[in-house]
């Protein structure tokens, strides 16, 4: 852990036409940490996690106030395709593409550029070891990804994520489709990728937030059903000692 | 207590027979159904077959009232003609479909929804439009105001008019059977939108976009009445393609409306019957192999 920050948003909201989604939140996140983002369904984690790589955008009528950075500099006057290599995301459901193990790792850097066939296929080994799937998958890297397991499939796209060579990882839920087993395996494997990486994490499992993660972020939304952030700090603080009422009702189950 | 105390027995007796004259209705509704459309095959494959031969598919027709000689030429400008429809609405229809799935649906300007509605309409509209008026838009606009005469050109372009919507449709749909996931994914890994398209779902749509243009052919396969006034009537083989010629289906009905060789438009028949069946194998090999390879 250090006490660097690489992410950071300023008074950022947004809107889905008129509708306010998320208000006025300014956070600092750490750089080679976990960050959880929790709160109840509906308060806007998953959007506030899109926003770093501006998927967003993809969305018709979406606009934003404030500012997000990236080491200091506002993400939104940069190119987006420069962007999102520098920050991956690996998302709720497997979402691995209907090719070959080795084509689904390489396709981010064959995008990028990538031609040579043997800094190519170093890169997808290192990769898939970085996901924990090397192993498993080295001796038939031809197979289809859709026969992999859901947990298989979802350590791919992480390994398909790395391969970019990201600063961040963003996650929305990423172990909420797979089975207790599979999710330990992810948890474990998020533990050695914070070394390398700042990791931001939606989860909606509050058990998970606090085994994972250095840092939690709170969210809730208020009277317009907006989301805001209630409540930011070291993860043990959160749990143990919250500032804020809310943080301790949502907690200790009261809601939510 | 009951309130028909005596109601019961014939009551019962009743809906037994209800269910027992409906279902031996659906029986014989479902018997005389396949009956007919067997009949129809069956007849024309019957009379047809003592024609065939393999001198019927090597020699052209010699033209006159006789109506001697096989089927070369019909063949011949039959696979020109699909091929050649193909050209023009394939890479047309797709991309439209292409455009109206990945760009327009993905935007709320005003001027795209406008668009989309209007081509969404003009889809479902056209599909419904008897095609001989497709032949006369084809003979009004080819045929004579740009001087293409009787051809082959002048037919793949109506051909091309006539199918457009049946690609158009399943383009959509095949493209919107792509999994919203795998865009994501390729778009939070640094891939712009069209390098998105190219790499990962235009591959995943292949299957679906292949199946629409096979429809596609066996629809021009089948027509008569858009070829009739736009590709002319010549029995030859084609030589440009500003040849007149005719396609099997027009053959059909030239025998058996100008000649006095009746037996020999059931022949025809019987080998355009066999070469649909096969298209539409082909369609359900397609089909099945998009769910075997959704599924890895």
């Amino acid at each position: 852990m250090s006490d660097e920050h690489r992410l950071r948003t300023e008074g950022y909201s947004l809107f889905y036409g008129s509708f306010r989604a998320l208000n006025d939140i300014t956070v600092d996140i750490p750089a080679n940490a976990i960050t959880s983002i929790i709160g109840p369904s509906g308060c806007g984690k998953s959007t506030f996690l899109r926003s770093f790589n501006r998927m967003n955008e993809l969305i018709p009528g979406v606009r934003i106030t404030g500012r997000v950075l990236l080491d200091g500099e506002d993400i939104f006057l940069e190119d987006v395709v420069a962007l999102r290599k520098k920050v991956g995301m690996v998302f709720q459901r497997p979402n691995p593409f209907p090719k070959t193990i080795f084509d689904n790792v390489a396709y981010g850097p064959r995008i990028h550029g990538a031609r040579d066939r043997g800094g190519l296929a170093a890169l997808v080994e290192r990769s898939l070891r970085d996901a924990a799937l090397w192993d498993e998958v080295k001796d038939d890297l031809q197979k289809s990804a859709l026969a992999l397991s859901g947990g298989q499939q979802q350590r791919l796209c992480i390994a398909r994520a790395l391969a970019v060579e990201p600063e961040v990882i963003l996650m929305d839920e990423p172990a909420s489709a797979l089975d207790p087993i599979a999710t330990l395996r992810i948890e474990e494997l998020l533990q050695a990728l914070k070394q390398k990486y700042t990791i931001v994490i939606v989860t909606h499992n509050m058990q998970q937030a606090a085994r994972v993660s250095d840092f939690t972020a709170f969210m809730m939304t208020d009277e317009q059903r907006a989301g805001n952030l209630v409540e930011f700090g070291p993860t043990k603080q959160i749990f143990t000692t919250p500032r804020d009422r809310r943080t301790e009702d949502y907690i200790s189950g009261r809601f939510g | 207590m009951r309130r028909y105390p005596s109601a019961g027995s014939w009551r019962m007796a009743l809906r037994k027979a209800g269910q027992g004259s409906a279902f031996s209705l659906f029986w014989m509704a479902g018997i005389a159904a396949t009956a007919v459309m067997l009949a129809v095959v069956g007849y024309v494959v019957v009379k047809g077959a003592p024609q065939l031969s393999p001198d019927f598919f090597t020699t052209s027709p010699r033209g006159g009232l006789s109506g001697e000689g096989g089927i070369a030429s019909t063949i011949v400008t039959t696979f020109y003609l699909v091929l050649m429809t193909l050209l023009v609405a394939a890479p047309l229809g797709v991309c439209a479909a292409i455009y109206m799935v990945e760009y327009a649906g993905a935007t709320r300007s005003h001027l795209a929804v406008g668009f989309l509605r209007v081509a969404r309409f003009g889809v479902e509209t056209l599909a419904g439009i008897p095609s001989i008026i497709f032949g006369l838009f084809g003979y009004a606009l080819f045929v004579t105001a740009l001087h293409f005469g009787f051809s082959l050109l002048s037919a793949s372009l109506a051909g091309a008019c006539l199918i457009l919507p049946v690609v158009i449709r399943t383009a959509e749909e095949a493209l919107k059977a792509v999994p919203a996931g795998y865009r994501e994914a390729s778009l939070s890994l640094g891939a712009n939108r069209w390098e998105t398209i190219r790499k990962v779902v235009l591959p995943s749509a292949l299957p679906g976009l292949t199946t629409g243009l096979i429809l596609g052919v066996g629809r021009v396969l089948s027509e008569t009445a858009v070829f009739y006034v736009t590709l002319g009537g010549s029995y030859r083989t084609p030589t440009s393609i500003l040849s007149s010629g005719r396609t099997m289906a027009l053959h059909v009905y030239y025998l058996a409306m100008e000649t006095r060789a009746f037996e020999k438009a059931m022949a025809t028949g019987a080998v355009l019957i066999l070469l649909i069946i096969a298209v539409n194998l082909a369609i359900n090999m397609v089909s099945r192999r998009l769910s075997a390879s959704m599924r890895g």
